[in-house]
């Protein structure tokens, strides 16, 4: 591998608002080298990718190019120096070929009045020769997801490039068709190309790269040879932080009731997850952690009827739970909080009062089905006092509200049916501190009256400093547990990453690994 | 790693192996294929159920009853391809009919009103294409929004009454009545048409950007392609050819009634969507909307020889059009 540096960045800093992104961020690539990128959410990667790839300018600080000093100020541009950037989510057209997708750019600019699509298909062929078997001549929306990723990553080779950033592209693909491509970074690599390759696990960062660099908070804290570090110190100095918000106090022994509110056994959905079974308890809190893409949403909509294909059994306090649709889950007192709270949490547009009732608006109707605007409004300003609502006016729409008062509306509307038990999906997504150790206490006063409560979050603090045991989910299976004393980043962190290293031995026979 | 690259080489071959019969199958499975197969069908059997269906008079009867609005459906089909829709097709269709008349009647050369007429077509367009590229409104809403705009004028401008154009010079009217000799020059003029459309849009570099745009407006931006443009352009693209169909039409019945394409944008997306063109736009052909238009054709001059009851064609045509779109989807779905 030769050691010659093709891009420098020099002490990058970007702010977005009062959100200091990145701070002095120094980072080096090689020529030829696979340098992974680590980080928990909002560590800085993506800002940082964004600025190689001219989406972003940075505040301040310097990015070299083969010892150039580079200014890059859009995609286009950055096209131009042989930066290619496959982005998380995927960006074709689905109804055209693969080799027009790929050659679309192209197509655009050329000037002759003809499409000649026997050179589009042989040049695409010439392509996909050294990535997969893929038919230039498919549509694109009968690709498989990995097959999908394969022609975003052709499109980006095809633009001669020099340095390939490569954000969570295993994300979508399974454990197979990842190692395809593992196999084609290492032949990109080995013919020069610098890859920068973003990803949550640490088996592939192990496996496949290296160099990995380490980002939190908005800085680079480290950046080392693969093999001259371990996976765990990799999570360690990725959540290398001290747990400094105030949470509500945890279940103590004596309030432990072992009486179950919900079991679900053998549970599985097609594709998503597979043989899930837990219980939750009257009193606790459930956390469920995992990686996003994981299964962790899935599993809980999948519960309440709102998708998928499901099998296995639940129970709700000791009765068969069956559910045909989400109407049958609400009507047994079972209620799910989204993760989307602006897409499918509120209704932006309608009243504090209506965003309420929404979930039973027969409750405040007459018998006639006609909604009585006093009880609608009563029910409101209740739940709202209790929930320590602010608004001006209960009529007004809940766009008026801030994030953390429109999250309160969305639980306001859960509480509304007096469930028994409520899944809620990133409930402090996007709200402020003050209403989020507000949700939380809710959440803790929930509880003891005795609600199941079963909280999921990609916020690792959030889920240790609330819940009283934490589901890890991983690909879909639960990979582990974590309570009491086992409650750690680094033990959560690993549940969700590290731990398929037995799978992956299991799978070894195959001989698709080096 | 042995094993992977025999799985791969083993899928590449069988890539070389199936390319005729893939290709084969590709054509069986398209659209048009299917919408032949069901025309003939209806050939076939309506030639037994009537002497009179398969004779020359009626297949050129049939042929005028879409010929004009074939021209208009070329349109539709490129607006829907690049992701948009309009509904003020039969209100434009007639303003350029209108329009045309009053120039003509009021001394102005037909020729020269006729152009006038395209072209003020071809500013609605520019209207539409601007409410939607510049505004950011809806074209669904735009395009009612016209709708009713173009037939007002129409009423304005004729006073609610038709204009009678018998005075037309008889070279004016060979566009919409004369023939080539057996063959009706509309008929010529909407050949020449769907041919010269579908051969660019399947092949110029031009129009595939409408397909890029429609399918993925966001991956086509990525791409360089200026998608308000392309939007733009379709939109005004599909307005001309209405004027031009005006055009024609007015020829052909010496006459402009203010009241004239009521129901047209139905029958002219119908076509499209039967012929393979989806609302979600990035796909459909002419040849498709066209066999489409065909159809609904066929049917309706089938059912006329068959003496059924004039009232039933538009519940039997509205069934077509659902059990073509609900087939489609059916099958979109299994593919997947």
């Amino acid at each position: 591998m030769s050691s010659q540096t093709v891009l420098q960045i020099s002490k990058i800093s970007k702010s977005f608002g009062a959100t200091q992104a990145l701070n002095e961020v120094d980072f080096e690539l090689r020529t030829g080298e696979i340098h992974a990128l680590a980080g928990e959410n909002g560590a800085g990667k993506s800002t940082l990718m964004n600025i190689i790839d001219g989406i972003h300018q940075p505040d301040s600080g310097d990015i070299y190019i083969n010892g150039e000093k580079v200014m890059i100020s859009s995609p286009a541009e950055a096209q131009k120096m042989g930066i290619g950037f496959v982005h998380q989510e995927i960006a074709l057209c689905p109804d055209i070929t693969v080799a027009e997708n790929i050659f679309m750019a192209q197509t655009n600019a050329s000037t002759s009045f003809l499409m000649n699509y026997s050179d589009l298909d042989r040049r695409a062929r010439d392509v996909f020769a050294q990535l997969s078997p893929i038919d230039p001549g498919t549509l694109v929306k009968h690709l498989s997801i990995s097959n999908q990723q394969l022609v975003e990553i052709a499109k980006a080779l095809t633009l001669d490039c020099r340095i390939l950033i490569l954000d969570e592209p295993t994300a979508a693909l399974t454990e197979t068709e990842a190692q395809v491509l593992f196999r084609i970074m290492k032949s990109l690599a080995a013919s020069g190309i610098s890859i920068i390759y973003i990803s949550h696990r640490m088996v592939e960062i192990f496996d496949n790269c290296d160099r990995v660099s380490v980002f939190r908070d908005g800085e680079h804290i480290v950046t080392n040879n693969v093999s001259d570090i371990t996976p765990d110190d990799v999570v360690n100095s990725m959540v290398g932080r001290v747990i400094d918000e105030l949470y509500p106090p945890k279940q103590t022994t004596a309030e432990q009731s072992g009486e179950v509110i919900l079991k679900v056994e053998n549970f599985s959905e097609k594709t998503r997850f597979r043989d899930v079974s837990f219980e939750v308890y009257r009193g606790e809190i459930l956390g469920i952690s995992g990686l996003i893409g994981a299964g962790r949403s899935e599993i809980a909509k999948g519960i309440c009827g709102l998708e998928g294909d499901v099998t296995g059994d639940v129970w709700l306090e000791g009765q068969p739970l069956t559910v045909s649709s989400y109407r049958d889950c609400i009507d047994r007192g079972v209620v799910y909080l989204s993760e989307d709270r602006k897409g499918d949490g509120v209704f932006l547009d309608l009243s504090i009062a209506s965003n309420v009732s929404a979930l039973s608006v027969e409750q405040v109707s007459t018998r006639l089905g006609i909604v009585d605007a006093g009880l609608e409004t009563g029910q409101a300003r209740s739940l709202g006092e209790r929930l320590n609502l602010k608004y001006g006016d209960i009529a007004h729409p809940v766009s008026s509200l801030s994030g953390g008062n429109q999250q309160k509306v969305a639980i306001a509307k859960m509480l509304s049916v007096n469930p028994r038990l409520i899944f809620l999906d990133e409930p402090t997504r996007g709200v402020d501190v003050g209403a989020k150790s507000e949700i939380h206490r809710i959440l803790r006063d929930l509880a003891r009256d005795g609600v199941g409560i079963i909280v999921i979050s990609s916020e690792l603090p959030e889920l240790i400093g609330l819940c009283d045991r934490v589901l890890v989910i991983r690909e879909g299976i639960i990979s582990g547990e974590a309570s009491g004393e086992t409650m750690t980043e680094e033990n959560i962190m690993h549940l969700a990453s590290i731990a398929q290293h037995d799978v992956i031995a299991g799978q070894a026979e195959q001989g698709t690994r080096p | 790693m042995t094993s992977t690259e025999t799985t791969l080489n083993n899928e590449t071959n069988g890539f070389q192996n199936s390319g005729l019969s893939s290709k084969l199958r590709r054509i069986a499975g398209m659209r048009e294929t299917g919408l032949i197969l069901i025309i003939l069908a209806l050939f076939v059997v309506m030639s037994f159920a009537s002497p009179y269906f398969l004779t020359w008079v009626n297949m050129r009867a049939m042929t005028m009853a879409f010929a004009v609005e074939g021209i208009i459906v070329v349109g539709m089909t490129i607006l829907l391809i690049s992701g948009g829709i309009d509904l003020s097709v039969g209100s434009v269709v007639t303003f350029a009919m209108v329009l045309a008349g009053w120039l003509f009647l009021n001394g102005v050369d037909p020729w020269l009103a006729s152009a006038i007429a395209i072209a003020a077509c071809a500013g609605i367009g520019m209207a539409m294409g601007y409410c939607v590229t510049r505004i950011g409104l809806h074209h669904f809403i735009v395009s009612l929004a016209f709708m009713v705009i173009a037939r007002g004028a129409c009423l304005l401008i004729t006073q609610g009454r038709p204009l009678g154009l018998y005075t037309l010079p008889e070279e004016f009217k060979f566009i919409g009545q004369g023939s080539l000799g057996v063959i009706p020059f509309v008929i010529i003029v909407f050949v020449v048409v769907v041919v010269a459309f579908d051969f660019l849009l399947r092949r110029s570099t031009v129009f595939r950007k409408v397909f890029y745009t429609g399918s993925n407006e966001k991956a086509a931006a990525y791409s360089g392609i200026r998608t308000k443009k392309v939007i733009f352009l379709s939109t005004v693209l599909c307005s001309t050819l209405c004027g031009v169909g005006g055009v024609i039409y007015m020829a052909r019945f010496a006459s402009a009634p203010p009241t004239f394409g009521l129901g047209m944008e139905l029958n002219v997306i119908a076509a499209a969507v039967i012929g393979g063109a989806s609302l979600q736009g990035g796909t459909g052909t002419i040849f498709g909307a066209i066999l489409g238009a065909v159809l609904l054709s066929v049917v309706t001059s089938s059912l006329a020889l068959l003496d059924v009851s004039v009232y039933w064609q538009d519940i039997i045509r509205g069934s077509i059009l659902l059990a073509a779109v609900s087939f489609d989807h059916y099958l979109n779905k299994k593919k997947n």
